[in-house]
């Protein structure tokens, strides 16, 4: 192992004010291996990885790679030396194309100031071959799927002769077949005696493609294992010093006869073609699908924040036109986005003035805002939904992932919106908050709440659905009760191109 | 024990940020040329301190509105010279003077419209829309007065009380007292009422805000029409002020009320701000342009030293925010 070890992080130490970000970390990783980087969100992963990349100047501590110490100062020094990091927030210039955003900085030039895209268009093409994939270089970033965007920047990394690639949570955005060839390219790295770095949340992934796992909670090292030899209880009791099971829902919780709230009929825009559901009271009505599959797009059409070609909408048997988001808040409808950063929340506001922000006029006294009532009804949110925060007035960038959902549920419900539409509830959110989610998830609908659940994850669909409805190419393909839905049946709904024979 | 830990964060918060640097730097400007000049230390240099305080300010509190949400307003300057314009041309042409006043503020109020719409209901890049109605305002008010100058009435002339808003007639500067009232009403509506809030929150993230079902354009809209009533208010300031007001002036004057405002701690990527900050900057800034010819330099230099201080401050903000 000693041999081919290519890095070594020894006690790394990092401070942020009087915030311990990292304290005695170690991190070891071999020539050639995966090794996964586990832990809560806050647990250190990122703060590591930027300190290995030079992004944050470490206190103490030693690295030593490829042989020699090194204290990277700058990312573009970390990158020279053969360090990538493929980001889990995408980095690409839109406007710029495929090649372009490869190239970025080693551009090819003609008498050496002219650029030359014939020749890194041509380069592009071979890359992408190298993993089996098609591209058209000349495509701008910007008009490709989040899923593509993400298998560019992996190219862009694996392009720069890399000897260690990092990658951060690569699959929060792509669909199952993406997947699948993200884990072919890392075994094709892997081969090429590449090291790398694998930070996900997701087992099923951890289990499939890693050799070795390092584990982390609060900023510390925990333990390191081997991954043939652990188990999904050991690794999230190592995270979170708790056990969390995900088993599927045998039945639906809902009554077949219980009212309906929400009727969608026809509804149709330039990525949805003629969707129609009900949704009924008490009922999480899930939507599954590969990225793309419109899902997100049914949703902004409900919540009026896209515009609609064609459709209606009834809400509790009456027809509503909603023209706007504010339309649809009215409605009693709140919708929690899957970009909770861009769409969700104000991460520059603090907590209290997040929770009113659509229910602010009952806080308005002689035009006055109330800000003390705010607070003591903010305090009760934080209470009720063990939102975790030192205060109020904290802001909401300085809050974890699950805890900013959190904010964004207590949100709508001190609006008392009575459908809500969770957009991938749980994305990029640490195991031990997915669970308090769900949890609450269930309580709202034994409230009387309904919801609408986006889900990427297979696992999540089938745990907390009552129902599910299956989409492809802006399509909705299928619908499923809970007992007849399996992963399987599932994914093959969800593949049915518009060609292909769809078993009904 | 509580109270005593949030009054400590509450003071590491003021003395962090750029509001109490911007507090220190009015001081010491002061302190210096009262230490260098001792004719700057009269009473005389102070009222004309705050003369050139007023319009500016008024323009700078307005702008801030529309800085907060992360717009720009470049029209202004020429706004506030076309309402003052257009109201000495219906004064001369009969109107009341008490009407005329109210009509100064409409008309500001009516190009803050327009810019508002322009931007929240056309989406055009506020850059461009208020560029445009800069130029708007200038051209407009050369047209209405015939490329005349307009003479607002003297002191002790029939109609002439508009001038003891600013000074009375003891030459008491009251008009400090009216710059810190409108100060302190915007203070209130910045942070108080729901217009405030809602620019904050569309500064911070416009879509977020959107999604969360608020009529995003409708407050950002206000947002500029509070900027046009200011730069109204201005105008009347500066009538009461200098009396003649020259047809094609007043560009020029909305990059000092935008530089006040940056000076005294407003991001310009919005979300960030205050009228308190932007009161200081614009102290700074007259301090400064009434200060340095005690010292021997002329005017001119104040341009040349309010770009220096522009740029350290907004390096001092930038600084400061990287570090969070």
């Amino acid at each position: 192992m000693d041999n081919n070890t290519i890095l070594e992080m020894k006690d790394i130490d990092k401070s942020f004010g009087v915030v311990k970000a990292l304290e005695k970390v170690k991190f070891e990783l071999a020539q050639g291996e995966v090794h996964a980087l586990m832990g809560e969100n806050g647990a250190g992963k990122s703060t590591l990885v930027k300190v290995l990349t030079g992004i944050h100047e470490k206190d103490s501590g030693r690295i030593i790679y490829d042989g020699n110490e090194v204290e990277f100062k700058k990312p573009k020094e970390s990158q020279d030396a053969g360090i990538s990091v493929v980001h889990q927030e995408l980095n690409m210039m839109n406007h710029l194309t495929v090649a372009q955003n490869i190239f970025i900085g080693r551009e090819s030039l003609k008498a050496k100031f002219f650029t030359d895209d014939h020749e890194i268009n041509e380069k592009t093409i071979e890359l992408f071959k190298m993993f089996n994939m098609d591209v058209n270089p000349k495509e701008k970033v910007g008009n490709l799927t989040v899923g593509k965007q993400q298998m560019v920047e992996i190219i862009k990394a694996v392009s720069m002769d890399a000897k260690i690639v990092i990658f951060d949570e690569p699959t929060a955005s792509l669909t199952e077949k993406e997947i699948d060839e993200l884990f072919k390219i890392i075994e094709n790295m892997k081969n090429k005696g590449i090291a790398i770095v694998y930070i996900s949340h997701r087992m099923d992934e951890i289990f499939k493609i890693t050799d070795r796992i390092t584990i982390m909670r609060d900023g510390e090292y925990v333990g390191k294992v081997d991954t043939k030899e652990t188990t999904k209880d050991e690794l999230i009791n190592m995270m979170v010093g708790r056990v969390v099971y995900e088993d599927p829902k045998q039945e639906p919780e809902v009554d077949e006869n219980a009212e309906v709230v929400l009727s969608v009929k026809n509804l149709r825009s330039k990525d949805v073609e003629d969707v129609s559901f009900d949704l009924r009271k008490g009922e999480i009505l899930g939507f599954s699908g590969l990225m793309g599959a419109g899902r997100t797009e049914v949703a902004r059409l409900i919540f009026g924040a896209d515009p609609k070609d064609s459709g209606e909408i009834y809400i509790n048997g009456k027809k509503a036109s909603i023209m706007k988001p504010q339309d649809a808040v009215n409605y009693g409808i709140g919708y929690l986005s899957e970009d909770r950063k861009q769409f969700g929340i104000i991460t520059g506001m603090n907590v209290s003035d997040n929770v009113v922000q659509p229910s602010l006029n009952k806080y308005i006294k002689n035009m006055i805002i109330d800000d003390k009532r705010i607070e003591e009804v903010s305090e009760k949110y934080i209470a009720d939904l063990k939102i975790k925060t030192d205060s109020t007035r904290q802001l909401l960038r300085n809050l974890s992932g699950g805890n900013q959902q959190k904010v964004v549920i207590a949100k709508w419900l001190e609006h008392n919106s009575d459908i809500l539409i969770f957009d991938e509830p749980t994305r990029g959110i640490d195991v031990g908050a997915k669970s308090e989610i769900y949890s609450l998830m269930n309580e709202l609908v034994k409230e009387g709440k309904s919801i609408i659940m986006i889900s990427s994850e297979l696992t999540e669909i089938l745990r907390m659905s009552d129902r599910i409805i299956v989409m492809c190419e802006g399509r909705k393909v299928k619908e499923l009760s809970i007992e007849e839905a399996t992963q399987e049946k599932i994914l093959h709904y969800a593949t049915a191109r518009k060609e292909g024979d769809i078993v009904g | 024990m509580g109270d005593n830990n949030g009054l400590k964060q509450t003071m590491g918060n003021v003395v962090g940020s750029q509001k109490f640097i911007a507090v220190l730097a009015l001081v010491a400007i002061y302190i210096f040329f009262a230490i260098s000049s001792e004719s700057f230390r009269s009473t005389d240099t102070l009222v004309s301190i705050f003369d050139a305080s007023y319009y500016i300010g008024f323009l700078a509190i307005g702008v801030t509105f529309v800085i907060i949400t992360g717009g720009i307003d470049l029209s202004i300057g020429t706004v506030m010279m076309c309402s003052a314009i257009i109201g000495g041309v219906l004064f001369q042409m009969g109107m009341p003077m008490w009407l005329t006043l109210i009509m100064i503020i409409a008309i500001g109020g009516t190009f803050g419209l327009l810019n508002g719409l322009l931007v929240a209901r056309f989406k055009l890049p506020p850059f461009i829309a208020t560029l445009g109605t800069m130029m708007i305002a200038r051209g407009l008010g050369s047209i209405i007065s015939n490329v005349q100058s307009v003479t607002f009435p003297l002191r002790g002339a029939e109609e002439g009380f508009y001038k003891s808003i600013f000074r009375l007639d003891n030459n008491f500067p009251i008009g400090i007292f009216v710059l810190i009232l409108f100060a302190v009403l915007a203070a209130i509506v910045l942070n108080k009422t729901k217009v405030g809030r809602y620019i904050f929150s569309i500064g911070s993230n416009r879509e977020a805000t959107r999604l969360s079902g608020v009529d995003v354009n409708k407050w950002e809209t206000i947002a500029y029409v509070i900027s046009g009533l200011f730069a109204g208010i201005a105008g009347i300031a500066y009538a009461a002020t200098y009396t003649t007001i020259l047809p094609g002036e007043g560009a020029g004057f909305e990059l000092d009320a935008i530089a006040g405002v940056v000076i005294g701690g407003t991001s310009l990527s919005g979300g960030i701000g205050s009228i308190f900050g932007t009161v200081i900057g614009v102290f700074i800034m007259s301090v400064l342009k009434v200060g340095l010819p005690y010292i021997d330099l002329q005017p001119h230099y104040q341009l040349f030293i309010t770009g220096i201080v522009l740029i350290i401050a907004v390096y001092l903000d930038v600084r400061r925010r990287n570090k969070l």
